[in-house]
Parts: C-alpha cells; sequence; structure tokens
C-alpha cells in the first residue's frame, strides 16, 4: 500500500505548481502582474517613481517595493495590490531583503553610502550602517546571521553582524560588486563584478576569496558581459547569474567554478527568480522589455514574453502561498 | 496501366536512385558536409545577430545557427532535388530512363516516381543532418523532427519538379553550371534561407518583395514551423501550389509530341 502512495507523491511531485510572478516595470512606473507557467501578462497596476527591488513579507500578506525615485518603499496588500503604507527606506532604495525573522528590511542607500534597517512591525528604521560608497547589493545567510552588502565604488563585500546591526569585517573583490548570494549550504557567498566581469566564490568561514571565474561568451566583446544577479539553485551544484548587456544567463559549477552553459535570453538581463515547484527559472530583461522562461532541467530557455517598459525586479508567488524574489529569500531545498 | 506494371517501375526506380546515392559515397559526404560548412563555419561568424528580434515559431531569441539550420535543410533539398531531376538529362539520353521512357507506363507516372526516389533520398541526407546538428546543440523538440517529415515530401518533391522542369529545357548536362548559378544560387540566397523576411526588408525593399514570393522560402518556412511541431498555412499551400504547377510544365516539357522535347529534336518526326 506505502508503495502505491509513494509512487502518487513522486508522480504528484513532478507536476509543476501554479504560479504567479510580480515584476516592476522600472519606465512604466508600474507593477506587472504574469503567470509563471504561460508567460502570459495577467494585468498592470499603478506603483511609485521608477519601482525596482521587491519582495513579499514573512506572512506572504504583503509585498515590499522600492520606489526609488520616491525615496521610499511602498506596502501592497498582497491580494488587492493596494499600496497601503510606506517605509522609511533613506533616499534612492534599488536592492533590500528581508532577514529570516521576518522583522528586519535591509535595503541600501546608494546616495547616502549606508544601509538602512528597518522595522517591519512599527515601519521604522531602527539603524543606518555605514558601508562603502555605492551600496548595491544585499544578501542574507539562510540561518540569518550574516547580512552582507555589496559597495560598487568601493569594491567590497561588508559583513555586518544583524544582532549589533554593525559590520564586522570587509572582503576586497573585483570592481563594481553587484549582486551577492549565500550558497544553501551557508559555506560560501557569491558575488558578481560588473566592471570585471567575474564571479568570486568567498569563503564565508574566513571571509576571503577562494576562486574567482571571469565569464566569456563566444561572439560577445568582453565590455559587454556585466555579471549583476545572482541566483543559487537549493541542490547546492548551480548558480545561475545574469549577464546584463552579454543577454546571456550563465549556469555556474559552484564547485568547480566553471560555467557550464550560456542560455541566450532578452537584453540587459537583470534579475533571477524561481519558481516555486524549480522547474522554471524568470530573468528580467530590461532594454528588451520582456521575461525570459527557462526549463531549469533541462537548462533550456522556453520562452521571452513581453510584459512591459524596463522590467527589473521580480518576486514570485505560488498557488499555495509560498514566495521567492529577486530581493527576498530563497525558498527551502528541495533536489530537483 | 497495370498496377503491377507500375509498381515493379516504382520500385525500380526508387532502388536505382537510392544504390546510385549510397555507392557514390562522395554524392552522400559532398551533400552533408555542404550544408555542415555552413553551420559551422558560416553561421559561427553570425552567432549573435538575429538575438535581437523573436520570430515565430521561435518562441524565444536564438544564435544563427538555430534560424540557419531550416534554411540548411532546404538547402539539402534544393541541390538534390536539382542534381537528382538534372541527371534525367543523361538518363534519358543513355540510361534507365532511355529504356523507362519508351515504356507504356504514363510519362507523368514515370516523372512522379523519379521525383519521389529524389525526394526519399533527401530526407535521409535531411534527418542525418539533423541528427549532426542536434550534438551542436540545434535541438528541435521531438514532436517537430515527426511532423517535420511531411513537410520534408512536400518541400522535396516541390524543389524535384522544379530541377525536373528545368531539365526538360536542357539539352546538354554541361548547363548544370547555369543552373547553379542562374537558378540555384539565386533561389538560396534570395530567401529566408539565411536572413528572415523583416532583416532583408532592412536592406532592400526589392529583395524583400523576391524572397516573399521565391517558392524556395515558402518550402523553407514550411520547413521552420514543423520542425517546431507548427503548421504554416500559407506556406503549405504555396508549396503545394508550386509543386503542382512545376510538376505540370515537367510533364508537358516530356511529353515528346508537344512540350520540350520536340523542340529541342526540331520538331515532331
Amino acid at each position: 500500500m506505502n508503495k502505491y502512495i509513494v509512487i502518487l507523491l513522486m508522480f504528484f511531485s513532478t507536476l509543476s505548481v501554479a504560479d504567479t510572478l510580480y515584476i516592476t516595470l522600472e519606465k512604466d512606473n508600474a507593477l506587472a502582474i504574469v503567470d509563471g507557467e504561460s508567460g502570459k501578462l495577467l494585468k498592470t497596476v499603478p506603483l511609485g517613481q521608477r519601482p525596482r527591488g521587491l519582495a513579499f513579507s514573512k506572512d506572504q500578506a504583503y509585498l515590499y517595493v522600492a520606489a526609488s525615485d520616491d525615496d521610499t518603499i511602498q506596502i501592497l496588500d498582497a491580494v488587492t495590490l493596494k499600496v497601503v503604507g510606506h517605509l522609511p527606506s533613506g533616499d534612492d532604495p534599488e536592492l533590500f531583503k528581508i532577514h529570516p525573522n521576518g522583522l528586519w528590511l535591509y535595503v541600501s542607500n546608494e546616495d547616502d553610502n549606508k544601509v538602512t534597517v528597518i522595522d517591519l512591525q512599527k515601519k521604522t528604521a531602527i539603524a543606518e550602517i555605514a558601508v562603502g560608497v555605492e551600496p548595491e547589493g544585499i544578501a542574507i545567510s539562510q540561518d540569518g546571521q550574516w547580512v552582507v552588502n555589496t559597495s560598487e565604488t568601493t569594491n567590497m563585500v561588508h559583513w555586518i553582524d544583524p544582532q549589533e546591526q554593525q559590520v564586522k569585517e570587509n572582503t576586497l573583490v573585483d570592481p563594481r560588486p553587484r549582486a551577492a548570494e549565500f550558497s544553501v549550504d551557508g559555506q560560501w557567498l557569491f558575488v558578481s563584478s560588473e566592471i570585471a566581469g567575474s564571479l568570486s566564490r568567498i569563503d564565508v568561514s574566513s571571509k576571503q576569496v577562494s576562486a574567482k571565474l571571469h565569464f566569456k561568451v563566444a561572439g560577445v566583446n568582453d565590455e559587454l558581459i556585466q555579471p549583476v544577479g545572482v541566483l543559487a539553485h537549493p541542490n547546492n551544484e548551480l548558480l545561475f547569474v545574469a549577464l546584463g548587456p552579454a543577454n546571456r544567463v550563465a549556469v555556474v559549477d559552484i564547485k568547480t567554478m566553471t560555467v557550464k552553459k550560456y542560455l541566450l535570453v532578452g537584453q540587459r538581463v537583470w534579475n533571477l527568480a524561481f519558481s516555486p515547484d524549480m522547474k522554471r527559472l524568470y530573468t528580467t530583461n530590461g532594454a528588451s522589455n520582456d521575461i525570459s522562461i527557462i526549463d531549469v532541467d533541462k537548462l533550456k530557455v522556453t520562452k521571452s514574453v513581453r510584459v512591459g517598459h524596463y522590467p527589473w525586479g521580480i518576486a514570485v508567488k505560488a498557488e499555495s502561498g509560498d514566495s521567492s524574489s529577486a530581493g527576498s529569500m530563497k525558498l527551502k531545498p528541495a533536489k530537483p | 496501366m497495370k498496377l503491377g506494371h507500375a509498381v515493379i517501375a516504382l520500385k525500380g526506380i526508387i532502388k536505382r536512385e537510392l544504390w546510385r546515392f549510397l555507392l557514390q559515397r562522395e554524392r552522400f559526404v559532398a551533400a552533408l558536409v555542404r550544408p555542415l560548412v555552413w553551420l559551422f563555419v558560416f553561421a559561427a561568424g553570425f552567432r549573435s545577430t538575429l538575438g535581437i528580434a523573436i520570430i515565430p515559431p521561435y518562441e524565444t531569441y536564438i544564435l544563427y545557427e538555430v534560424y540557419i539550420a531550416a534554411g540548411l535543410i532546404g538547402m539539402i533539398q534544393l541541390f538534390n532535388g536539382m542534381q537528382s531531376s538534372l541527371s534525367m538529362v543523361y538518363d534519358r539520353e543513355m540510361g534507365s530512363m532511355k529504356t523507362l521512357l519508351v515504356s507504356p507506363l504514363p510519362r507523368w507516372f514515370l516523372l512522379t516516381g523519379k521525383l519521389m526516389a529524389g525526394t526519399f533520398v533527401s530526407i535521409l541526407q535531411a534527418y542525418v543532418f539533423l541528427l549532426v546538428a542536434w550534438f551542436y546543440d540545434i535541438q528541435a523538440p521531438w514532436l517537430g523532427y515527426l511532423s517535420l517529415f511531411p513537410a520534408l515530401v512536400l518541400a522535396g518533391l516541390m524543389l524535384g519538379a522544379l530541377g525536373m522542369l528545368l531539365s526538360s529545357f536542357i539539352k546538354q548536362l554541361e548547363n548544370f553550371s547555369g543552373v547553379m548559378n542562374f537558378v540555384i544560387f539565386p533561389m538560396f540566397f534570395m530567401s529566408t534561407a539565411l536572413y528572415p523576411l523583416w532583416k532583408i526588408k532592412e536592406s532592400s525593399e526589392l529583395l524583400h518583395t523576391l524572397a516573399s514570393y521565391n517558392p524556395f522560402s515558402q518550402a523553407v518556412e514550411l520547413l521552420r514551423f514543423a520542425m517546431y511541431g507548427q503548421f504554416n498555412g500559407y506556406a503549405f499551400v504555396y508549396t503545394l501550389a508550386a509543386f503542382v504547377i512545376f510538376m505540370t510544365v515537367a510533364v508537358w516539357g516530356y511529353n515528346p509530341s508537344k512540350g520540350m522535347m520536340v523542340k529541342k529534336a526540331g520538331g515532331p518526326s
């Protein structure tokens, strides 16, 4: 009897889960709602000026969106998608992440060279942490022990202790670090460097760069290879890196730090997000006004769909309520 | 025409064409090397050329070698169709067709048989090419390889019929170079085999018009859509119509009392 239940469970585990994509449109000042499986644009909702990073609250009740030119993070009701409040993000918020405790939101303020920590319950800033020049990417380890911020001009990774809300250590990386991402096991931190066209793998225990990968794409000029968004697969084997104007997503083997495959997507690919069942990877392609959908098992781009002008950030929500986003924590590990 | 006789004749024609193809190794290699050189050498230089637009049947951005694959299958069929049909020039004077053409079997049947044999060979070549291309990461969905078959049949028949039609006008095989220069190359280059119509339109309105009406373009589009499990109705009707017209004129051309054979021989005896 148990055998049949296992077979039944295996069958259902292979079925893809319906999901909805929430994509910020930088130029349209709007949020595009897209069906994940078909890529069909369902509707568009107006937002503040130049919306970029976005993430769901831990209980899925709210959607936070950084409206960069309005110097605020908008709080949207996740069901009605109406703006119900604002967070004091500081100037020009772009990327942010929510701590696994669901209480603290870390946002980088590019113009003020600081990271602001916001208490999501009180909706107030509880700390302002001085970091390098032009802070950009934020990453938080799954155990919540480390918050990491990259500074574009200082070329550094700043290690913030969330208990003290202070920078504890710094790591020098290649020019113009953009996104950062912890491996699922928390052993490594990956940082993309836009100008160097490289990816650094940093050992979390020593805070030292342990390996580096320089991207090369046949037929594409080196100056067009500008690594930005980084996303780790929960299998702890693969890492996906958006290469900006190279119009490619690199699939990286994190142990050997070699590129398994380059996937052709739309122009100026920036941010990445998985579907809740890990079967699809979504990319926002700013310059071609579309998103690309990648079959994760086959490592093939299945379609590219127009969603609006300058798609930037992306958050994914399953019908059941799970979510992942370019600006939030990933889902629990699940071997593909 | 007795069915038994017809089947024997058809089997003979197809068998002969196949044997000729398989025994002439260099012909097989040449038929495969030509499109592969285009794929590995020519297309390599244009890898990212088409990465700026999505055109049906593709649903996402593609590299140039993916685009050109359907055109190169068309190229295989174009060259094969021409070569096979033009071998009629020799065959009808010296070879087996000389015997067959004086048999009581209808001329249209013999010509269609010859055409089917040539098409069959071109389909074999096309699938071998696709097998090699598969390892070069040009991979269509599995269904596409099946739906491609009927498209290959129609495209092969149409291009073979065109060759047959031309062969009725040609007196000697030496004139093949003329066919290469005035038919094969213009047909191939002024088509959607190498560039999509929107790209051609960017450079020349006239070229765009010529490419749109080129039956080879429609055959290539039929193949391209079929490769991805899709049906292009316009390309199908256009290719079918072209086949019917070319075949009708070819049969007329091979009619000893009316067609081109009369003119070549200097009038009816």
